[in-house]
């Protein structure tokens, strides 16, 4: 998304003056509250068993008899791994956040270009238009798409209306309305870092090339194209890594054939109440989106030119 | 009217350069939405010579390269390449290539990367691409850097890789945009020479833009002096300087003393001007041979060609007294700023050929004087 330091320095906090350190130190401090110590929580529900108690899962910690016992159990962990419904679930959960990504790409780097090119008193506003649907709530938003897709819904109506279709075409609670719920969704994390990507692409490296021999569609695939890869590589990421998880979406637009993981834990956590085994399949989910995090750190870090 | 200055040019690079001509301006204009950058230019540039369109930002002489290259299209007038009427083609099929002033070098290419870019889109032969691109590596100095990209070279070896990328096409005609705009200054007087002799090397036709004189008169064989969208003069540096046809011109290229004044007499072999501002009359020795109505004129003289002494000097005519009033030591030479009796201040040069040699100082009595072909007369 934006440009990564030229030189990569270790921020080494003991050493800044006193005012700034805890300024820089705000968000830090932000992430290990909310973000560290939870994660250390689900991590070690993960290693309990499931008990019927509240918490509903074995303590890891047992003072008796002046002994400490210790209780650490990969079971869950063999559990899922042995059982193909959860392997399906990683799955289906990465191909149809796959799938997503391409299609966010296919539809966002026209628009994102389009708006780059565009002159620069119309830029705020187009962005203004891409961004207004998420001023919007979520919910509300994909609850329209169940409107718009349901067999009596507006689509089906108009097409029934005119004719195409004699009876309602099923879209709602399939792989398609979830496809269409995400890239909806998604699509502003697709345009931005495209878009801030190309504005600030040199119009005399597209100048040069056609000067050197080169039509429209070659410049673009040999020059703008490749040099905006880190923009590419910035907003397929900003949409794969969360749609992985992703929960509401397959669950309120997607039916039984979408099996994504964000309801399989819904529903370990909340129909089987099984702690343990949500909280495993919470620590797997992690530590599988942790390859594609470091790619896009590492590109971004290489990241020299443009 | 001006003064035969013809231009002294070295005789080998005379005969060398052809008068044909290559490229063909006719009567080029260029208006964005209602300003126009562009004024009913027409230019001749022959074949193998270097050209240079110098101006002050704003003079149009940007738009003019560009219209050149193709990225503009002008409102009229026609562009003519070797005879051919090239004001429709687009810029990739124009048999014209370009230095750009940010060099726009592709920066996820190697330098080698770069300069196979054009003879790629031509579908050349992949041996005579990594032959040419071989060639233009030498010509420029550059085979050890062939596999770097070019955030890792330095601005001057950058400015060779530019050079070279707009050479390996061999183009008819090469355009450069202020190609040492990017430069620091003393790189760039190395580089205006060693530029000259790669393109006196290939022997190519090249119009360069420049809003820097010394870099004009250092590079090219003829020099378009553009304000205004217009082009004001074109000639030699030696015409440019030496014999400026307006005020504008003269006042653009180098300094000079600007002295108004009225014909007192206008004869075949001499005139003579009073001005306001000199106690004696400027005689010239040739006439303007002019029945003009206007008997106001303006009397050009350079710095170095205002001489300075302590002593009144003979004679009735070209010269004033006056006072210093500033001295900038420069080095090589010294500017005197010379306070006349009624006010104007001249500048005088004077070459510091010895060291430490006696020289007027502030507040001293001098006289400026000059001799009877030093200056040039313009009409106002």
């Amino acid at each position: 998304m934006s440009e990564a330091p030229k030189v990569k320095r270790k921020l080494d906090l003991s050493r800044l003056p006193g005012g700034r350190r805890w300024v820089i130190g705000a968000p830090y401090l932000w992430l290990a509250v909310f973000f560290l110590l939870p994660f250390v929580i689900v991590a070690k529900i993960s290693l309990a068993t499931s008990a019927l108690a509240i918490p509903p899962y074995s303590a890891m910690f047992e003072w008796a008899e002046e002994t400490l016992n210790i209780r650490v159990t990969l079971s869950n962990y063999f559990w899922l791994l042995g059982d193909d419904l959860y392997i399906k679930a990683y799955w289906n959960s990465i191909k149809i956040a796959f799938n997503s990504t391409v299609f966010a790409l296919i539809i966002g780097y026209p628009m994102a270009y389009a708006i780059a090119k565009a002159p620069s008193h119309l830029q705020t506003t187009w962005l203004l238009l891409v961004l207004l649907p998420s001023w919007t709530s979520f919910l509300i938003r994909v609850y329209a798409w169940m409107g718009l897709l349901s067999n009596n819904g507006l689509i089906n109506q108009a097409l029934m209306g005119i004719g195409l279709t004699s009876e309602p075409i099923q879209m709602l609670n399939t792989n398609f309305a979830v496809y269409i719920g995400i890239v909806y969704s998604y699509l502003p994390f697709m345009v931005l870092p495209l878009y801030a990507n190309l504005v600030k692409h040199d119009d005399s490296l597209l100048e040069a090339a056609s000067d050197l021999g080169a039509r429209k569609w070659t410049s673009f695939f040999r020059i703008t194209l490749p040099l905006s890869k880190n923009g590419i590589i910035a907003g397929s990421m900003l949409v794969f890594i969360p749609v992985v998880g992703e929960y509401v979406i397959p669950e309120l637009l997607g039916g039984a054939e979408t099996v994504m993981i964000g309801k399989v834990l819904w529903q370990e956590f909340f129909n089987n109440r099984d702690w343990p085994v949500a909280s495993a399949l919470a620590v797997l989910m992690i530590a599988l989106l942790i390859v594609p995090i470091m790619l896009f750190h590492r590109y971004q870090n290489k990241e020299t030119g443009v | 009217m001006a003064v035969t200055a013809g231009a002294r040019r070295h005789p080998s690079e005379a005969s060398k350069k052809s008068q044909e001509t290559l490229l063909r301006i006719k009567g080029i204009t260029k208006y964005f939405d209602e300003s126009l950058a562009v004024d009913d230019v027409n230019l001749d540039i022959r074949r193998g010579e270097i050209f240079a369109l110098l101006g002050a930002s704003g003079s149009g002489k940007s738009s003019l390269l560009r219209i050149i290259a193709g990225f503009e299209a002008p409102t009229s007038g026609h562009i003519l390449l070797d005879g051919e009427d090239i004001t429709a083609q687009p810029p990739y099929q124009r048999q014209i290539n370009m230095m750009f002033q940010s060099y726009a070098l592709f920066p996820h290419m190697t330098v080698e990367q770069n300069l196979a870019f054009g003879l790629k889109q031509d579908k050349l032969a992949r041996d005579v691409i990594l032959d040419r691109v071989q060639r233009m590596l030498k010509l420029v100095h550059m085979e050890k850097y062939a596999r770097r990209r070019p955030h890792q070279l330095s601005g001057g070896q950058r400015q060779r890789v530019a050079l070279a990328r707009s050479l390996a096409k061999q183009p008819k005609l090469l355009l450069l945009d202020e190609p040492m705009g990017a430069l620091d200054k003393k790189l760039r007087t190395e580089m205006q020479l060693e530029v000259v002799d790669i393109l006196e090397n290939v022997g190519v036709t090249c119009v360069m833009v420049t809003h820097d004189q010394e870099e004009a008169m250092t590079m090219a064989d003829r020099i378009a002096i553009m304000d205004e969208g217009f082009i004001q003069q074109v000639g030699s540096p030696v015409d440019i300087y030496e014999s400026p046809t307006s005020r504008m011109v003269a006042e653009f290229i180098g300094s000079v003393n600007i002295f108004e004044g009225t014909i007192i007499d206008d004869e075949e072999d001499h005139m003579t001007l009073r001005s306001p501002d000199l106690e004696r009359d400027i005689y010239i020795g040739h006439g303007v041979s002019s029945s003009v109505d206007n008997r106001q004129m303006l009397f050009a003289l350079r710095p170095e060609k205002t001489w300075m002494t302590t002593e009144k000097p003979d004679g009735d005519y070209n010269w004033s007294s006056g006072t210093v009033r500033d001295i900038a030591y420069l080095g090589g030479h010294t500017v005197y700023y010379v306070k006349l009796p009624n006010g104007k201040v001249v500048q005088c040069f004077l070459a510091n050929t010895e060291r430490r040699a006696e020289r007027p100082t502030w507040d001293d009595e001098v006289y400026v004087h000059w001799m009877n072909d030093s200056g040039v007369v313009l009409r106002t």
